[in-house]
C-alpha cells in the first residue's frame, strides 16, 4: 500500500484505462505479426489484472468521500471526473478479472484470426470502453465510456464480415445500441434536470422529484437493451456469436455486466428512494427473460448461439434479484434487500466467470474443427481431454448445481424469496411466487439446455470428419479455462468470501448489509439466520468427494477388477453409423412438444413419399420468433414505409426547400413558445 | 456432539443397508397382488453382489465420464438420503445442506446420468436423456414450489427443522400442506420412474426412459446405479413420513427408548407407504410419454397453489 500512496488507486485505474486506449492504437502496428498480437494480448491480460486488483483494493477499504480525478477535458464544462466508489470498484473486480484471463487465452488464440488487424486494435479499446464506464463519475463520461464500449464490440463484431448473417448482426448491433445509449441519455438529462449538474455526486444530492419512474422505465430499456432483456435481447444471438470467441466471452460474459451496473447505477444509486410497485415491471420483466432465455437456448443447434440466448436466461435471473431488492428497499426490509441484492450481485460475478468459460470453450471447439453446430461435432471428449473437462465444469456451474457457483446464487435468490410474504402489497406478493416458480422451471430447464451442449458436442460419436481430426487447443487457451473451471468451484465452496467482498455494494446502495459471512464456522454461508437456512458448499464438496471415493474404493475391494472393451450394446441393435446417435434436434424435441408449441408456434411437418415410392420421407420443424414477429417485424415494417415516403424529400427544387425549412422554424417557434 | 454425529451417521448407514430392502419389499408386494409368488424380498442385496463380482463390460468409445459417474451419481444421492430425517430429527447435517440442497443434488445427480447415457452414442441412450430431462424439467421445479410451501410453514429451510416444526402440535391441517402433498407424491412417482411415468421392470421398450439411460451399464457400474436408484426411492419416502407423517419420529435430544420407538415407526411407515405405492401402480396404466408433461405439470401448478395461497394469507408483521 504503500508504493501507491503517492498515487491514488483511481489514478492507477485511470492510467490503466489510458494504458488501454494506448494498445488499441499499438494494436494497428501490432498485428501485423503474431508475435505483436500475442503481445497485446498479454500486455491486456496484465493490465486487467492489474485493474481488477486497483479495484479490489478500493473495494476493501472504502474510502469517504470517494477518492475522485478531475481532468480537466471533457464535456459540457470542460472536467472529467474517474474514480471508483463501491459500486464502480465491485464490478471492476469482475469485469477485469474476467477480462484478464480472457486475454490470457486470447494469447494463444488471437493468432488464428483471419484478419488479425480488424481484431487486435479494437480489443483493448473494447475493455477500456468498459472500464471507462465504470470508472465515470459523471454522465457525461459515463456515455462516451458507454458509447466507446458499444462501437469498439460493433468493430468486432463485423471483424468476421464474410457471411451475410454477421452482417445483418452487426447491424441489428448498431441499431439496438443507438437506441440504447439515447434512452441512457434521455435518462441522465432528467436527473440533470434544467440546472444540468452531470456529475453523480450532484445528481444524487439533487434528485428531480417525481422522474424516478421514467428514469426506471429508460433504464430498463436502455441498460437492458445491452443486458438484453426480453424484449430487446434480439440482437444479442446474433452479435455475440459472430465476433471471434474471445470477443464473444467478453460480449456475453463481461458487457452485460456492465449494462447491468448502469441499471443499478441509475436506479438504485441515482433515481433516489424507489416505490415498491417499481418492482413489478422489474420482475415481470426478468421472469419472462430467464424462462424465454433458456426456451431459446434450448431450440439452438449453434453452441455459441446457445451460449447467447442462454446469456439472456442468466440476466432474467439477475434482474429478479434486483426486482426483489427494489421490493424489500421500498418497504423498509433492509436485511431482506441486502440478501436480494447480494443474490444479483453474486449471480453477476458467477454469470462472468462462466459463460466467458463457456464461450472459450465454443471457442476452442471451433478452432478444432471449424464448427460451431453442434449436429456435426460429438465425441470431443477423447481428442479435447482438458477443454472438455473445463467446459463440463462450466456446464455445471450454469445449470446451478452444487457444489459450483452458480448454485449458490440460485440458492440465495430461493432464499430472498421465502422473504417475500413479508412484503404488504398485494402486486408483488402473487408476482413473487410466479416469479419463483419461472426461476425454478428456468434452472430445470438450463440443466436439460446444457446436458444437451455438452453431450451432443462432446459425447457421443463424432458426426463429422472434422470432430474426428479435432486437436486439443493449445497451452495458454487451456490454461484460461481451467484457471476460469477452478473459479467456479472455488466461489462455489467458498461463497463467504465472495459475498463479503461484493458487501460494500449493498452498503452503499442500501445502507445495510448481511452479516459477515466469511467468518461463520466451517466456511458455511448463512444469510439471514442460522435456524433458518444455511449452505456449506465446502462440505458438500467433500462429502461428495468423499462419497464416490468410498464407493470406488469399496466396489474395488469386493468387486471383480475386471473390464471388458466390446461393441456397444444398445439393446442389441448397435449402428455403426454416427447418425443413429440422437442429435441436439432430436434431444430438443420433447421439450420442443411440451413447451415449444406455445411459446415458439413449434410445429412438425412431416412428408411421407406414396406406398412404393422411393423418395425420401422428410421431417421439417417450424419454430417462429414471436417476439421478432410480433415487436420487430412491424417496426420494421414501419420504418421502411416511413422512410419510403421520406425519400420524396430528397428531390424537391431549391424553393421547395426553402418553405420547409421556413416552416419547421415557425412550428417549432410556436411549440417553445406555447410551451413556455 | 459426538451424540449427534452417531446419529447422523446411522441415519446415513441406515438409508444405505435399507434400500435394497425397499426394493426388494416393493417388488414382494406387487408379485403378491398379481398373484405371484415373486423373488425373495433380500433378493435386491443378492442381485447386487452378483452384479459387482461379474466382470464390467463397457463400450469401446465409452470415456471416463461414463466410468467415473456411476460412483459420483451414487454419492450426490446418498448425500441428499442421509440429509431426510428417518428415525430422528435434528440432523447435523442439515446445518450444511437445507431441502433446497436435497433437490439439487438430486439434480446433479440426473445431470450427470443424462450425460453418461450420451456418452457412448447410442439412439437408447439418447432417448432416455433426452426424455428424463423434459421430465425434470418440470418435475424440479413442482418440487421446490412443494419445498417454498413447508419452508413457509416451518419458518426454515432445512429439513429437520421442518420435520421438528411438524411433529409439534401448531402445526395444523392447511390447503397448502395438502397441495405440497399432493405434488411431492407425484413428482415422487415420476422421479423414481414408476409405473404411470415409467416402467421399472421394462427392457427393450421404445416408452423406457431410465433404463435407457443406464442401458449401455454392466458390472459393478450398474451395481452402484441400481443402489443409488433403490437410495432415492428411500429418499423420496423417507421425506413423506417426515414431513407428512412424523409421528414416532424421535426429537434431537431424546433418550435411548425415543430412538428405538422412532426407528420403528419409520420402518412401518416406509412398509405403509411402499405397500401404497404399489397399489398405485398396479391398479393404473402406463401413460404415454407426451401425457406425462400433464402429470408433472399439475404437480407444478398444485405446488405452485400452495405457496400462492400461502404468501397472500401471510399477514406482514
Amino acid at each position: 500500500m504503500t508504493m501507491v500512496s503517492s498515487w491514488s488507486l483511481s489514478q492507477l485505474a485511470a492510467t490503466g484505462v489510458g494504458i488501454l486506449l494506448a494498445l488499441a492504437v499499438l494494436g494497428i502496428v501490432a498485428a501485423r505479426r503474431s508475435f505483436g498480437t500475442r503481445a497485446i494480448y498479454a500486455a491486456c491480460a496484465l493490465v486487467c489484472s492489474g485493474l481488477a486488483w486497483v479495484a479490489l483494493l478500493t473495494l476493501l477499504a472504502p474510502v469517504s468521500p470517494i477518492d475522485v480525478i478531475r481532468i480537466p477535458v471533457g464535456l459540457p464544462l470542460g472536467r472529467t471526473l474517474l474514480g471508483f466508489d463501491p459500486l464502480s470498484a465491485a464490478f471492476a473486480v469482475i469485469v477485469n478479472a474476467a477480462s484478464a484471463i480472457v486475454s490470457g487465452y486470447a494469447i494463444g488464440y488471437g493468432v488464428h484470426a483471419r484478419e488479425p488487424l480488424r481484431v487486435v486494435p479494437f480489443y483493448p479499446a473494447f475493455i477500456g470502453g468498459m472500464n471507462l464506464v465504470l470508472l465515470a463519475q459523471d454522465a457525461f463520461s459515463f456515455l462516451i465510456g458507454w458509447e466507446f464500449m458499444s462501437l469498439a464490440s460493433w468493430a468486432l463484431v463485423i471483424s468476421e464480415d464474410g457471411s451475410p448473417d454477421n452482417r445483418r448482426a452487426a447491424l441489428v448491433y448498431l441499431i439496438m445500441a443507438t437506441g440504447g445509449a439515447f434512452t441512457l441519455l434521455l435518462a441522465f438529462g432528467l436527473l440533470a434536470g434544467a440546472e444540468g449538474h452531470y456529475a453523480f455526486e450532484e445528481l444524487r444530492r439533487t434528485t428531480q422529484s417525481g422522474v424516478g419512474p421514467i428514469v426506471l422505465i429508460l433504464a430498463l430499456v436502455g441498460a437492458g437493451s445491452k443486458a438484453g432483456l426480453v424484449p430487446l435481447h434480439a440482437w444479442l444471438p446474433l452479435a455475440h456469436p459472430a465476433a471471434p470467441s474471445h470477443v464473444s466471452a467478453l460480449m456475453s460474459g463481461v458487457m452485460t455486466k456492465v449494462a447491468v451496473y448502469g441499471f443499478v447505477r441509475l436506479v438504485f444509486d441515482l433515481a433516489g428512494p424507489p416505490s415498491w410497485w417499481w418492482s413489478v415491471p422489474v420482475l415481470i420483466v426478468a421472469g419472462i427473460t430467464a424462462l424465454l432465455g433458456v426456451l431459446y437456448a434450448l431450440m439452438e443447434h449453434d453452441l455459441k448461439r446457445l451460449l447467447a440466448y442462454h446469456t439472456v436466461e442468466n440476466i432474467g435471473i439477475i434482474f429478479i434479484g434486483l426486482g426483489l431488492a427494489l421490493a424489500f428497499e421500498a418497504n423498509g426490509l433492509g436485511a431482506a434487500a441486502a440478501l436480494a441484492f447480494a443474490a444479483a450481485i453474486f449471480h453477476v460475478f458467477n454469470h462472468s466467470l462462466f459463460k466467458s468459460l463457456l464461450f472459450l470453450g465454443s471457442g476452442a471447439v471451433h478452432n478444432a474443427t471449424g464448427e460451431r453446430d453442434m449436429e456435426h461435432l460429438g465425441g470431443l471428449i477423447h481428442r479435447m481431454p482438458v477443454t472438455a473437462v473445463a467446459f463440463l465444469a462450466g456446464c455445471i456451474a450454469i445449470s446451478a448445481l452444487p457444489p459450483f457457483n452458480g448454485f449458490v446464487s440460485e440458492w440465495l435468490t430461493f432464499q430472498a424469496i421465502l422473504l417475500s410474504p413479508e412484503l404488504p402489497q398485494w402486486g408483488p406478493k402473487l408476482l413473487v411466487p410466479a416469479v419463483g416458480a419461472t426461476l425454478a422451471c428456468s434452472a430445470a430447464l438450463a440443466a436439460a439446455c446444457f446436458v444437451k451442449a455438452f453431450g451432443m458436442t462432446f459425447l457421443g460419436r463424432p458426426r463429422s470428419t472434422a470432430a474426428i481430426a479435432a486437436q486439443e487447443t493449445d497451452l495458454w487457451s487451456q490454461g484460461a479455462m481451467l484457471l476460469f473451471a477452478l473459479l467456479c468451484l472455488l466461489a462455489g465452496i467458498l461463497p463467504g468470501f465472495v459475498m463479503d467482498t461484493l458487501q460494500p455494494v449493498t452498503q452503499m446502495l442500501l445502507g445495510t448489509r448481511l452479516a459477515p459471512q466469511s467468518i461463520q464456522p466451517w466456511f458455511r454461508i448463512v444469510p439471514i439466520d442460522a435456524s433458518r437456512s444455511a449452505y456449506n458448499g465446502l462440505f458438500v464438496f467433500i462429502m461428495i468427494l468423499i462419497g464416490a471415493a468410498t464407493t470406488a474404493l469399496t466396489v474395488r475391494r469386493v468387486a471383480s477388477h475386471a473390464l471388458r472393451r466390446s461393441p456397444a450394446w444398445d439393446c442389441g441393435f448397435p449402428d455403426s453409423s454416427p447418425a443413429t446417435q440422437y442429435t441436439a434436434g432430436s434431444f430438443a424435441q420433447p421439450i420442443r412438444r411440451v413447451f415449444g408449441t406455445v411459446v415458439f408456434r413449434a410445429r412438425e411437418l412431416v412428408s411421407m413419399p406414396k406406398p412404393g415410392s422411393t423418395a425420401v420421407a422428410k421431417l421439417a420443424v417450424e419454430l417462429h420468433d414471436t417476439v421478432w414477429d410480433v415487436l420487430y417485424v412491424p417496426l420494421i415494417r414501419l420504418v421502411d414505409a416511413t422512410t419510403e415516403r421520406m425519400n420524396a424529400l430528397q428531390f424537391l427544387t431549391i424553393r421547395k426547400y426553402l418553405m420547409l425549412v421556413f416552416g419547421a422554424l415557425i412550428t417549432l417557434l410556436i411549440i417553445v413558445g406555447t410551451w413556455r | 456432539m459426538i451424540r449427534e454425529w452417531l446419529t447422523q451417521l446411522a441415519q446415513s448407514a441406515l438409508v444405505l443397508g435399507l434400500a435394497p430392502l425397499l426394493v426388494g419389499l416393493t417388488r414382494k408386494i406387487r408379485a403378491r397382488l398379481l398373484r405371484r409368488q415373486g423373488p425373495s424380498i433380500i433378493q435386491p442385496y443378492r442381485d447386487l453382489l452378483k452384479l459387482i463380482r461379474k466382470e464390467a463390460v463397457i463400450a469401446e468409445n465409452a470415456s471416463w465420464l461414463f466410468r467415473a459417474a456411476p460412483y459420483v451419481i451414487f454419492a450426490t444421492t446418498w448425500i441428499a438420503a442421509a440429509l431426510v430425517p428417518t428415525f430422528a430429527t435434528g440432523l447435523i447435517w442439515s446445518t450444511a445442506a437445507d431441502f433446497i440442497v436435497i433437490v439439487a443434488l438430486l439434480g446433479t445427480a440426473r445431470f450427470l446420468l443424462a450425460l453418461a447415457a450420451l456418452d457412448v452414442g447410442t439412439s437408447f441412450g439418447g432417448i432416455g436423456s433426452s426424455r428424463e430431462m423434459m421430465f425434470a424439467s418440470l418435475a424440479e421445479p413442482a418440487m421446490l414450489m412443494a419445498v417454498f410451501t413447508l419452508s413457509l410453514f416451518a419458518g426454515s429451510t432445512q429439513l429437520s427443522s421442518i420435520s421438528a416444526y411438524m411433529h409439534a402440535p401448531q402445526a395444523g391441517l392447511s390447503i397448502s400442506l395438502a397441495l405440497a402433498l399432493a405434488a411431492l407424491i407425484i413428482v415422487s412417482i415420476g422421479e423414481n420412474a414408476r409405473i404411470p411415468v415409467d416402467n421399472p421392470a421394462t427392457h427393450l421398450e421404445l416408452t423406457m426412459v431410465h433404463e435407457a439411460m443406464i442401458l449401455e451399464y454392466s458390472g459393478r457400474h450398474l451395481a452402484v446405479l441400481e443402489a443409488a436408484a433403490a437410495v432415492k426411492l428411500l429418499l423420496y419416502l423417507s421425506l413423506i413420513a417426515c414431513i407428512f407423517a412424523p409421528w414416532g419420529t424421535a426429537i434431537a435430544g431424546a433418550g435411548a427408548f425415543e430412538y428405538a420407538i422412532g426407528l420403528g415407526a419409520y420402518l412401518v411407515k416406509l412398509a405403509a407407504l411402499a405397500f401404497a405405492l404399489v397399489v398405485f401402480e398396479t391398479a393404473i396404466a402406463k401413460m404415454r410419454v407426451f401425457r406425462v408433461p400433464e402429470f408433472l405439470g399439475v404437480a407444478l401448478m398444485l405446488g405452485l397453489l400452495g405457496t400462492i395461497l400461502l404468501f397472500v394469507s401471510r399477514i406482514p408483521h
